[in-house]
């Protein structure tokens, strides 16, 4: 029945989509605004499958991101640790669009548990990666195996050995010609690039030295539940303990040691620091710090001083400002100033005015899916993220410690299998406490 | 002369008057050093609304009605990050004042709803002591009122509408508090021009006629009312105490412009609705209730009605924003 009529009208798509796509091509530019069908021809009309791995609320971010980013993308699959959480999960997506998209993961895709995650990532072709970020060496390293296209949220491993499995998996993601983008979003942030072009034209020298922030508050912290076994305990309250977190220069500061990184375009030599638990050091606490500094020093001789702090009731800041030969650079004012600090550019932009990098991100990766290119985010995801741990084992040891010693560490905080039988890599005494890194005593390497 | 001197120099002066008009009232807040100072607002009357001729004027402003708002206390600023971090925190909860039977308030500060900590560091680096408290939702600002409740015993909650338009015109009818033209508004507000790109200190600039400061600029102010722009079209006569009650989230109004924006949105008779979008940023799914990522210029300030609604009344107050 009207066959001839669909026909015509594939026919139609296909020979306006060749031409649009041509266009696209010599151009480089898309003037005309197309309709969502015409745009799935461009791009092909496959459907893309996502799956969420980890579906607490940066996952299901991260799932509207992508659900966002792409007409012709599926929610098919979903997978957590615990099953309150995917209920709670779904609602979220689904009240976010408003009944305008249909969101219907079936019963069955519906995975709990440890292993869930293989399940989930197998109904797919593109992932998102946002469990405690001990898992996600093992998670991407599974995913890039199936030949799957992956968001991973920063940190992407806790210890030196899941930084290892990373950089290979990452290595065969590149050969297999599989998009990663990782979470370090203001790589996607216009501000951040407009002021990387400026400092990579020269508009500060070269960079000597730097502070970088994350000094506010605090995050949330889950009590312990009667009932419940210890290892249930640690991953609902997974902020406060390593082999899940890592601490929070690495699940947060990571952003600011990442753009240090990234604007001098190397990664340090050797860090040395202090640091301790000061004020957030009750049982509820887990084993990490809640202040870190650390000296990171560049090849170049460039110092990076860098600050975490999670007390309340202190200065707050986050932000990176560089000092350079010619002049200096403040990204949280947008600011670039001569050696007299005259001002000599200010990012134009207002407030809202900017794009959401969080939305850019997927935006970017799910373009470069439908255009076959490739996003390869996953090494320096890797670097960054293993640079922060260099900060962190600085700071518990009170050693001076080198990349390479770092990179070559057999420290492994995050067990190769986790089963709910298994007993965390850390537990508390008698008392309720754990152990507490000791600068000058606790090893590291 | 400082506010608390103030305080004392009244009572001085009215106590032994019997007079039930304090000028000006200082909360004390039991288990820190901040405090809250407010104003006395008497009751009155006055033009709500713009009319087509003014400058900048836009539909929703008129047309222009007789009000009548009660007498009401006001904080003098903007609440700040000092007493906002209080509630966000939680840490003074056990230094609530001890409830009599004759409290303006019986609820417990336990019963209170606390706001989560924020994963984006909320004054992006704009200020902390002394500095406008930004980026809260509704709910939060009515949850500060709700534990402001709590705590002291005396009943807060967000003005309204009417209340924060009678208040910022402080019986003036121009464009803004001290005349029709931006010539002098440097003098009085934070806005687009002078502002260096960032909200300011509270109480840096001329105060109106009634002393409250920053009424125009610095932070936008949230107010109780839903947002609906045809509101004005049906008030005929004098309205007494006109409030839009909230029936969704948004939008609800926020009032007096912003360290972002041009005058015109400064002036007294302006509205701003709120927007989901101010929630653009949260990188979370479901987004915060508590905070506003893309809302860097609004905050609030606090009133206590003289005269104390019934508890049911007060529960209304302090739940607006969870009635779907």
């Amino acid at each position: 029945m009207m066959k001839n009529k669909d026909t015509l009208k594939n026919y139609e798509t296909s020979r306006r989509s060749f031409v649009q796509k041509t266009a696209l091509a010599t151009s480089g530019l898309l003037t005309v605004p197309l309709s969502v069908e015409a745009m799935a021809n461009v791009h092909g009309a496959k459907k893309l499958k996502l799956a969420l791995i980890g579906c607490g609320g940066r996952g299901s971010g991260a799932a509207v991101q992508a659900l966002t980013a792409d007409e012709n993308v599926e929610l098919v699959a979903i997978a957590d640790a615990f099953a309150d959480r995917i209920e709670k999960s779904l609602n979220g997506i689904k009240d976010h669009f408003d009944g305008k998209k249909k969101i219907d993961v079936k019963e069955k895709n519906r995975f709990v548990g440890f292993d869930a995650y293989k399940k989930a990532i197998d109904l797919a072709d593109v992932v998102i990666l946002t469990t405690p970020p001990g898992f996600r060496p093992y998670h991407f390293e599974y995913a890039i195996a199936n030949d799957k296209h992956v968001f991973m949220e920063k940190p992407v491993a806790t210890d030196p050995v899941g930084i290892r499995k990373v950089l290979a998996t990452a290595k065969m993601a590149k050969a297999k010609k599989l998009n990663v983008v990782v979470g370090l979003q203001r790589h996607y942030q216009t501000k951040y690039i407009d002021i990387k072009q400026r400092i990579d034209q020269g508009a500060i020298g070269k960079i000597r030295s730097g502070q970088v922030y994350w000094n506010d508050a605090g995050v949330w912290v889950k009590k312990r539940q009667a009932g419940q076994s210890e290892l249930e305990y640690q991953m609902r309250n997974w902020y406060y303990f390593n082999w899940l977190c890592g601490d929070h220069i690495l699940e947060q500061h990571i952003h600011n040691i990442d753009v240090a990184n990234w604007f001098i375009g190397d990664y340090p030599v050797s860090a040395q620091g202090m640091g301790g638990r000061q004020v957030r050091n009750g049982k509820d606490h887990g084993e990490i710090f809640d202040h870190h500094f650390v000296e990171f020093t560049y090849a170049s001789g460039a110092v990076i001083s860098s600050q975490c702090r999670h007390i309340p009731g202190t200065m707050r800041r986050v932000d990176e400002v560089f000092q350079g030969t010619q002049g200096s650079v403040e990204i949280g004012k947008g600011l670039i100033t001569d050696l007299e600090g005259n001002s000599q550019y200010k990012y134009p932009r207002k407030w809202g005015e900017d794009s959401n990098p969080y939305q850019v991100e997927h935006d970017r990766l799910f373009a470069s899916i439908r255009n076959g290119g490739v996003i390869a985010d996953a090494e320096n995801g890797a670097m960054s993220t293993l640079t922060a741990i260099l900060g962190r084992m600085a700071t518990y040891t009170g050693k001076k410690i080198t990349l390479e010693e770092a990179l070559n560490s057999e420290l492994h905080l995050m067990p190769e299998t986790v089963t709910w039988d298994s007993t965390p890599p850390s537990v508390p005494d008698s008392e309720g406490n754990y152990p507490i890194p000791t600068p000058g005593k606790t090893k590291m390497i | 002369m400082s506010s608390k001197l103030k305080l004392v120099f009244t009572f001085l002066v009215f106590g032994f008057l019997f007079s039930t008009a304090q000028e000006y009232f200082t909360e004390t807040l039991l288990g820190t050093d901040h405090s809250l100072d407010l104003v006395f607002v008497k009751g009155g009357t006055f033009t709500m609304g713009s009319s087509k001729s003014e400058v900048g004027h836009f539909g929703d402003e008129g047309p222009q009605h007789e009000v009548a708002v009660d007498a009401f206390w006001m904080g003098q600023f903007e609440v700040t990050w000092d007493l906002y971090n209080l509630f966000v925190t939680r840490e003074i909860d056990a230094y609530q004042s001890k409830k009599i039977p004759t409290s303006e308030v019986q609820i417990d500060v336990d019963a209170v709803s606390g706001a989560t900590t924020p994963y984006v560091e909320m004054s992006f680096g704009m200020g902390i002591e002394g500095y406008p408290a930004i980026c809260m939702t509704q709910l939060a600002a009515v949850k500060f009122c709700e534990w402001l409740s709590a705590m002291t015993g005396h009943f807060y909650r967000l003005p309204t509408e009417a209340e924060w338009e009678y208040a910022c015109r402080a019986g003036s009818t121009t464009s803004y508090s001290f005349g029709n033209t931006t010539e002098n508004l440097g003098e009085y507000a934070w806005y687009a021009s002078n502002s260096d790109d960032k909200y300011q200190l509270v109480g840096t600039k001329k105060p109106n006629a009634w002393g409250l400061y920053d009424m125009h600029g610095n932070v936008a102010e949230w107010t109780l009312d839903q947002y609906v722009p045809t509101s004005y079209r049906t008030r005929k006569e004098l309205v007494k105490n006109p409030f839009q009650e909230p029936s969704k989230i948004y939008p609800k109004v926020v009032r007096g412009g912003s360290w972002m924006d041009a005058p015109k949105r400064l002036r007294s008779a302006a509205r701003r609705p709120s927007t989901k979008k101010w929630k653009m940023r949260d990188p979370q799914i479901p987004k915060s209730k508590w905070w506003h990522t893309d809302a860097p210029f609004v905050g609030f300030r606090v009133v206590r009605p003289v005269k104390t609604p019934t508890e049911e009344e007060q529960r209304k107050y302090w739940n607006y924003e969870s009635t779907p």
